[in-house]
């Protein structure tokens, strides 16, 4: 069951890379678009800027990979930056992204009292049903550092809500493909469950 | 709703937790990493580790360390202690910490944040700042630095809000004036900054008892408190602070 992680100079990459030795998961990271054809399954981390990283991914070949990967059908799973540059654009430096997942990433509204970037760890709520959050209560808190949010024209894409100044999409799913905005890598136990349960999903 | 955090703050030396770390519980309080991990057992939201190893061909050490605490903790931590260039920068977030705080340096060189965020990012660098409270600033408070050794001719606010400019993700505010008293945060100077700048702010230096948390989240707004000797010294614990502050209606993370 082997995983590729893809590597595109994202700042939280060693951060996955941690959390999948210490939850002794068979991966490897790779910028080769060829290998990531190979992989059962997905990780694609993220933290930066949209716009930077779709240069990266565009001039490397990384962006069709991914989109032939998700065609596939093979369960992937996208973070932070990784549930943005699923949708069609990002308002970020105004970005055309991966539109593997119809929407936008938008950035929060200035707000009174409310600071940008949200950071820290906030409650994220789910019905339940999605196989990631199996074990994982409705409002268990998770760390986010961001300034803009996913947001998927079809909100029955939505699998996870999360408040602040308004309520957005923290998690999102869409076939086989899972994507959430915070940082299930630096988000204590809840967050290493999230990922088991990534890597417990049968590939095929 | 956004959590505060409670962030605790562990110094380093040569590689061992320092600063009369004294615990009760049976675990060597001079190993950082033991110490990380039993904070992260206990709930902690994030570390802050300050390196005050001396030399720069001790630096090794401490990297060595931040890629040890990342394999056995999995929630955010930082770095700072005299970090002044960007390959310094970038090999303490290889290693594995999410942030890494300037504070002496940015000052002499402020473009050490602009451009640590524009290579990494803005939430990877954070801005520590000492301050002393000084009349004869315009906001009151003057910057000083050198671990609050040496005066610089910046006021507290307007730098502050530079760093905001250049590029700074957070600023963790130290008071020189309430350091050590174990009386509290110094409040005013807290909100002062909180309320005049759009990044998150830690308060830092003085909390002795449990209510000064309470005082700086609700009366100085601050985003996030740091901790050090109320819990090294076992006077409190961490599941006591923080369900003091539920209990009080600060959201705080429990479950964990």
């Amino acid at each position: 069951m082997s995983i590729a992680v893809v590597d595109y100079n994202a700042g939280n990459l060693r951060s996955v890379e941690t959390a999948l030795k210490h939850l002794h998961a068979d991966f490897f990271i790779t910028n080769n678009p060829e290998k990531i054809l190979e992989a059962e399954k997905l990780i694609f981390p993220g933290v930066g800027e949209a716009g930077a990283a779709m240069n990266v991914l565009k001039a490397t070949g990384l962006a069709q990979a991914i989109s032939n990967f998700y065609k596939s059908g093979r369960p992937l799973l996208g973070i932070c930056l990784g549930s943005q540059i699923i949708l069609d654009r990002s308002e970020e430096s105004d970005t055309i992204c991966l539109a593997l997942v119809p929407g936008a990433a938008r950035r929060f509204p200035q707000h009174a009292g409310y600071k940008v970037p949200h950071m820290g760890w906030n409650q994220v709520v789910h019905d339940g049903s999605h196989y990631l959050f199996q074990g994982i209560p409705s409002g268990a808190s998770f760390y986010f550092v961001h300034s803009y949010y996913p947001d998927p024209s079809n909100k029955k894409a939505c699998i996870t809500e999360t408040e602040y100044m308004i309520r957005f999409c923290s998690g999102l799913c869409l076939d086989k493909l899972s994507a959430v905005q915070f940082h299930p890598e630096k988000s204590g136990k809840y967050g290493l469950k999230l990922i088991q349960n990534f890597l417990n999903l049968s590939g095929l | 709703m956004l959590e505060k955090r409670i962030i605790i703050c562990l110094d380093v030396r040569n590689g061992r937790t320092t600063k009369g770390v004294k615990f009760k519980e049976n675990i060597d309080v001079g190993d950082p990493v033991k110490m990380a991990r039993f904070y992260y057992e206990q709930g902690v939201d994030e570390l802050v580790f300050y390196d005050i190893t001396a030399s720069s061909e001790k630096r090794k050490i401490m990297i060595d360390v931040v890629a040890r605490v990342a394999e056995n903790i999995f929630i955010p931590f930082s770095v700072g202690g005299g970090i002044g260039s960007i390959p310094e920068i970038r090999e303490v977030l290889l290693a594995g910490a999410e942030k890494v705080s300037v504070n002496s340096h940015a000052v002499r060189d402020p473009s050490l944040i602009e451009e640590g965020a524009s290579l990494f990012g803005q939430q990877c660098i954070v801005l520590g700042m000492d301050v002393l409270k000084d009349d004869s600033m315009p906001s009151h408070y003057r910057v000083v630095i050198d671990g609050g050794r040496k005066p610089t001719e910046l006021d507290a606010l307007a730098w502050a809000k530079q760093a905001e400019s250049l590029g700074a993700g957070e600023i963790v505010l130290n008071s020189i004036d309430a350091d050590g008293t174990q009386e509290g945060y110094e409040l005013t100077v807290t909100k002062l900054i909180a309320e005049h700048v759009g990044i998150p702010v830690v308060a830092s230096g003085g909390a002795g008892k449990i209510s000064h948390l309470l005082d700086v989240f609700t009366k100085a707004h601050a985003d996030a408190a740091l901790i050090a000797s109320m819990v090294h010294f076992s006077t409190f614990t961490l599941p006591q602070i923080k369900s003091f502050l539920h209990k009080n209606h600060i959201p705080v993370r429990l479950d964990f």
